[in-house]
């Protein structure tokens, strides 16, 4: 058969038109991602030990002008990013494969994890609006559009009421373990879609591990504290 | 032992295709599986039917013909083979197996579970050689040492046999493990890097042009792959893209 | 008719080739743009000569039966490649490869080409680095050499073991760096099936498209034939199920002699068959034998005993086994060149030491090499007084790094692990060193029609030593044909295109035609597997690794009542124009029943023994094969007229000035 496709090799638009351009960059959105979840546990952690601290912290970090002005805008685009970007590379990858195979023995040679990073990242979605309604909406409003007077112990009060129904816990807890295994392969994921494979891949993907359990396990454990500490009262 | 095949039938191209469920009787574990098809080929001849159309050559694991995609897996049940060194002790008496063609929009089916890999050769075209001439007027072999490190490592790239094996795997039939391999046993070499640039820059955007998904570091393929064709190398694709896109 | 002229330049070998490039006929670029070659196979020699005649600025077509030039079944080729280099520093130079390879072929190649081969397997190496081809490397980062059966020196360059891969690789990247720049057409999954002469000059094919079963006409200046050997003619082979000698024998009915087809190296270390089912063999490199020990059980009773599962060869005694190789031959042991190790095992089967259930086995045992190494790396490694379990651990260790991915495909096939229990293997049909008859141009006796590599018989005589095809194929390819080619093609400039539509090409065409269409409207009884396994059968048991008077008139005459009923009762389904594997394979097993009663022709006229060709009549007192240098110095080319049992014989008379011939001994 004679060769029909055309090598197209000179026409080499935008950057994020090639499929590893765009994985990197899905990788970097991820790896961006994964510093800022560190960051908001820390905050979150501080209500276990002390009320005061966490409201320090909280009242820190939204009042900061860098914080709001500079890394909320960017935290807002990788998490849009992310989700935006990991939506059109499934579309795109199901478009791949056009005819399905009749038996696919998925599970002999990839882990649950990868092969369902859409459905856990829809779940981690869905959970994100619900966080929005719940926190950062409610802060939105305070700040900037009532523009109530700022009171710097608020914040605590606002954790303790959010983590009163139990719905609402049950909700987060299955996010956190839909995020846990969302990271279980994401994480080593990012190292490898930048183009990190090499003696110290061992290192990252045990360090993925730990982060992807202990992280989520965090912010459940800030949840459920803050759900039965409220119960002993 | 007897089995029971559901086998993927499709007369042509432009035809729609359906799973044909077939019987054999007798079939020995010595038996390769391609053996076991080539029974069933024969019975069918004799009934005056078409015999299923398959790919094979060198029936020993180096050709990269051989592509059945086998109860849900690139060339079967085992590990580190081809289809046509799959052996029939993988199976027992009874079982069914399913046995279907690779599947990707970039492979259509020719025939059966026959397909069409021209999208390989096309990436290949775009870059996957060292343009030297072929006078023999080039310095000694020897002139440049190369660490057996980085020797080795490009020789395990270099094994890929083109079988296609990584894009049916993956769930996005990507086809970033067989360019990679590609793109590293040059990489790694000093004769290769010379044009290392345009080659990873122009095979992956000619990859990208076939239609094949994008790679989501499952992992598949580096398992069904025969050759056992390692992660490692797309990474090193992701390290070389990204130094010819910055640079 | 033709006369069978070499056309080997006048001088001294060593400066033959150099003086020869010095005055033949070139082609100026400018006008190279204007002629077109077409090639036929794209393994190692077809795959380098397209892309150093694109190169050159020649037109190409090439055309490949798979769907991509990689898989050519060079591909399978494991061991190495042999140059010499002498980067070991032992000794060896352009005259010893050459002097081994006349000799280990059995003084029946042509000393001329064998020269040049040597000559320019160094430049074959330094090719495929610049290319990126990864031979193995030693720490300083220098090219690793390992030796080979049958020579005294190392000089064998590998990838691993998978060295016939990584050339290939190498040679389809040239290729496709040609297609890129639009030098090369590339036909894959196309079928070349005639060839066109006009005056009588090669000038065009008529090929088939395997995807629509379209046929295609294809005019060029001249043509060249790289498909490879006919091994498959036993049906049963190392070759890919795909090889086949069609085109060879096509150009062979049409005016090319045919030469030495009884020349075929059946090669010892191969998985041995287990039922009738067996589709194709499956070689274990010949590296294997320079740690494995061949034996067969020296009593009759307990080859019986192992043959019906009965007994296992670790449960025989030491003194119980006929280690056959090393008592026959102590001087070269179980590194005697093939055809010899071949004999020697059919011999032992024959005489009823078969050790699986066919009887056709023989152990390739590494119990002694295991020992050897544990005891050699307990000393390396400081252990004083180490367990028998330590000593196979470390010995078993050394193995797996040299032989390990050969071990595992041989545990994948027989479901046995040879660590611990020795490996069967039996001979099978490998290469084939006879071929289409070609001048020092390699050019065959129709003008303006070359054949290269495997397919031609020119450099390895009756025998072929371990890693020279490869060298062969790619010193065809790359170094030898794109000069000599110019030199016919110089006289060419002037003829303009060439066009398809001629009466010639229609008349072809028409042949091409009529024939498959038979195939179809047959409908006969029987598939052509069915015949194509009874060919190899004769072929296998009559005119095989021994072959004597009596039965090769037999295979004569069967081979002749299989054709007959092959035409008669062939069975092909489907339809022309589509994918059709079994017409694909009844016009090669067509083609195949010619060859294989020309091949018997050629064996029962060459009353002689001399490497791969063993002719019970011809032996010495103690067994061994006798050469007959005063009769059969000679190239056998045969000439179509009709009919194989028709064939005329034209001899090319083998001079050797620079060698002395020598009775080959290995004991």
């Amino acid at each position: 058969m004679l060769y029909l496709g055309s090598l197209n090799l000179k026409n080499m638009s935008g950057i994020l038109s090639s499929s590893i351009a765009r994985k990197v960059a899905m990788a970097l959105s991820a790896l961006f991602l994964i510093i800022f979840l560190l960051i908001h546990l820390s905050v979150n952690l501080t209500s276990l030990f002390s009320e005061d601290a966490f409201n320090e912290a909280s009242h820190f970090m939204g009042t900061n002008s860098l914080i709001q002005y500079v890394m909320q805008p960017i935290l807002i685009f990788g998490v849009v990013f992310h989700f935006v970007m990991g939506f059109i590379l499934e579309l795109k990858n199901r478009e791949a494969r056009n005819v399905k195979y009749f038996k696919n023995n998925g599970a002999a040679n990839a882990t649950w994890m990868s092969r369902n990073m859409i459905y856990s990242g829809l779940a981690i979605l869905a959970f994100l609006v619900l966080h929005f309604i719940d926190f950062w909406i409610p802060e939105i409003n305070h700040k900037y559009i009532e523009v109530l007077p700022e009171n710097p112990t608020r914040y605590f009060v606002e954790l303790q009421h959010k983590f009163s129904e139990p719905w609402r816990v049950g909700a987060y807890v299955i996010a956190f373990v839909l995020l846990a295994l969302h990271l279980l392969h994401g994480f080593q994921s990012a190292f490898q879609s930048i183009g990190f494979n090499n003696r110290y891949t061992k290192c990252v993907k045990t360090l993925g591990k730990i982060y992807a359990i202990v992280i989520p396990l965090g912010f459940i454990t800030v949840a459920l504290y803050n759900y039965f500490s409220q119960l002993n009262h | 032992m007897d089995l029971t095949l559901k086998i993927w039938r499709q007369k042509g191209p432009q035809e729609k295709g359906q799973m044909v469920e077939y019987k054999v009787t007798d079939i020995s574990e010595h038996m390769s599986f391609l053996e076991m098809m080539d029974v069933l080929n024969e019975s069918l001849v004799a009934k005056n039917e078409e015999p299923i159309a398959f790919d094979h050559d060198c029936r020993e694991g180096i050709c990269g013909m051989c592509s059945l995609y086998i109860n849900g897996e690139a060339h079967g049940p085992d590990r580190g083979i081809t289809t046509c060194q799959l052996h029939m002790r993988m199976f027992k008496n009874g079982d069914t197996i399913y046995i279907e063609p690779w599947r990707a929009k970039a492979f259509p089916v020719i025939k059966d579970l026959v397909v069409d890999r021209m999208a390989f050769e096309r990436i290949q075209q775009a870059g996957g050689f060292i343009s030297v001439n072929t006078s023999g007027n080039t310095q000694d072999a020897n002139a440049i040492p190369i660490s057996k490190h980085n020797a080795d490592l490009s020789m395990d790239a270099a094994a890929c046999i083109g079988c296609g094996a990584c894009v049916a795997s993956c769930k996005n039939s990507s086809a970033m493990l067989f360019v990679s391999a590609k793109v590293s046993q040059f990489a790694l070499l000093p004769q290769g890097k010379i044009e290392a640039a345009d080659r990873v820059r122009n095979m992956v955007a000619q990859m990208d042009l076939e239609g094949f998904g994008n790679c989501t570091n499952t992992g598949a393929c580096e398992v069904e792959c025969p050759k056992s064709i390692s992660l490692e190398n797309i990474a090193r694709m992701n390290r070389e893209y990204l130094k010819a896109s910055i640079i | 008719m033709t006369t069978l002229n070499s056309r080997v330049p006048e001088g001294p070998i060593k400066d033959k080739w150099t003086l020869y490039k010095d005055k033949i006929n070139l082609v100026n670029p400018a006008n190279k743009r204007n002629i077109d070659i077409i090639v036929i196979g794209t393994g190692l020699a077809g795959g380098s000569a397209a892309a150093t005649l694109a190169e050159l600025g020649y037109n190409v077509k090439a055309f490949a039966y798979q769907d991509s030039p990689r898989r050519a079944h060079s591909i399978a080729a494991q061991g190495g490649i042999n140059a010499s280099k002498n980067y070991m520093g032992d000794g060896d130079s352009n005259y010893r490869l050459f002097y081994d390879t006349v000799k280990g072929g059995d003084y029946r190649s042509r000393e001329a080409n064998v020269y040049r081969l040597a000559e320019v397997s160094g430049n074959i190496i330094d090719q495929c680095v610049a290319q990126g081809v990864p031979f193995a490397r030693d720490y300083g980062g220098l090219l690793d050499n390992r030796s080979f059966g049958g020579v005294l020196v190392s000089r064998t360059f590998y990838a691993k073991g998978q060295t016939g891969q990584q050339l290939l690789l190498g040679a389809y990247a040239a290729m496709n760096r040609q297609i890129a720049r639009g030098k090369i057409e590339m036909f894959n999954r196309h079928e070349m099936l005639d060839i066109v002469k006009i005056d009588g000059k090669a000038r065009g094919i008529i090929a088939r498209d395997l995807i629509s079963g379209k046929i295609e006409r294809h005019a060029a200046h001249a043509v060249v034939i790289a498909t490879g050997g006919y091994g498959n003619v036993y049906f049963l082979s190392t070759n890919a199920m795909g090889s086949n000698a069609t085109a060879a024998w096509k150009i062979h009915k049409k005016g090319a002699y045919f030469a030495n087809p009884c020349f075929t190296q059946i090669h010892p270390t191969c998985i041995p068959r287990s039922g009738d089912y067996q589709s194709k063999l499956t070689l274990m490199s010949e590296s294997l034998r320079n740690d494995g020990r061949i034996w067969v059980p020296a009593k009759i009773e307990d080859a019986k005993a192992i043959q019906q599962g009965k007994l296992k060869p670790t449960e025989i005694a030491e003194e119980d086994r006929d280690y056959y190789l090393e008592r026959r031959y102590p001087a070269f042991g179980n590194l005697v060149p093939r055809d010899v190790a071949s004999r020697a095992a059919k011999e032992r089967c024959d005489a009823g030491f078969g050790v699986n259930a066919t009887g056709e086995a023989v152990y390739l045992d590494f119990a002694t090499a295991i020992h050897r190494y544990g005891r050699e790396q307990a000393k390396i490694h400081g252990i004083s007084n180490p367990s028998e379990e330590k000593i196979i651990e470390l010995g078993e260790g050394i193995i797996e790094a040299k032989y390990g991915n050969l071990f595992q495909m041989y545990e994948k096939i027989i479901d046995e692990n040879p660590y611990k229990t020795p490996m069967m293997i039996y001979p099978a049909t490998h290469y084939t060193m006879g071929g289409v008859w070609v001048d020092y141009n390699l050019m065959t006796t129709v003008p303006g029609l070359y054949c290269i590599g495997e397919a031609n018989f020119s450099d390895h005589g009756a025998n072929r030593l371990g890693a020279s095809a490869l060298m062969q194929g790619l010193a065809d390819g790359y170094f030898v044909l794109p000069y000599t080619i110019g030199d016919y093609l110089a006289d060419e400039i002037r003829t303009g295109k060439i066009s398809t539509d001629s009466p010639e090409f229609e008349e072809v065409e028409k042949e091409v035609k009529d024939r498959l269409e038979f195939f179809i409207n047959n409908k006969g009884t029987h598939s052509v597997d069915y015949f194509h396994k009874k060919l190899g059968l004769v072929m296998w048991n009559k005119v095989g690794m021994a072959r004597n008077e009596k039965h090769l008139k037999e295979a004569i005459q069967e081979i002749q009542e299989i054709r007959d009923d092959f035409w008669k009762n062939v069975k092909v389904p489907g339809s022309l124009n589509e994918f059709n594997q079994e017409l694909e394979k009844a016009g090669r097993v067509a083609d195949f029943l010619e060859l294989g009663e020309l091949f018997a022709k050629d064996a029962l006229e060459r009353e002689e023994s001399c490497g791969g060709h063993f002719r019970e009549e011809h032996v010495t007192e103690d067994g061994e094969a006798k050469r007959d240098d005063k009769n059969y110095a000679y190239v056998a080319a045969w000439e179509y007229t009709g009919k194989p049992s028709e064939a005329i014989l034209h001899k090319e008379q083998l001079e050797f000035k620079d060698i002395e011939l020598k009775t080959r001994s290995y004991k």
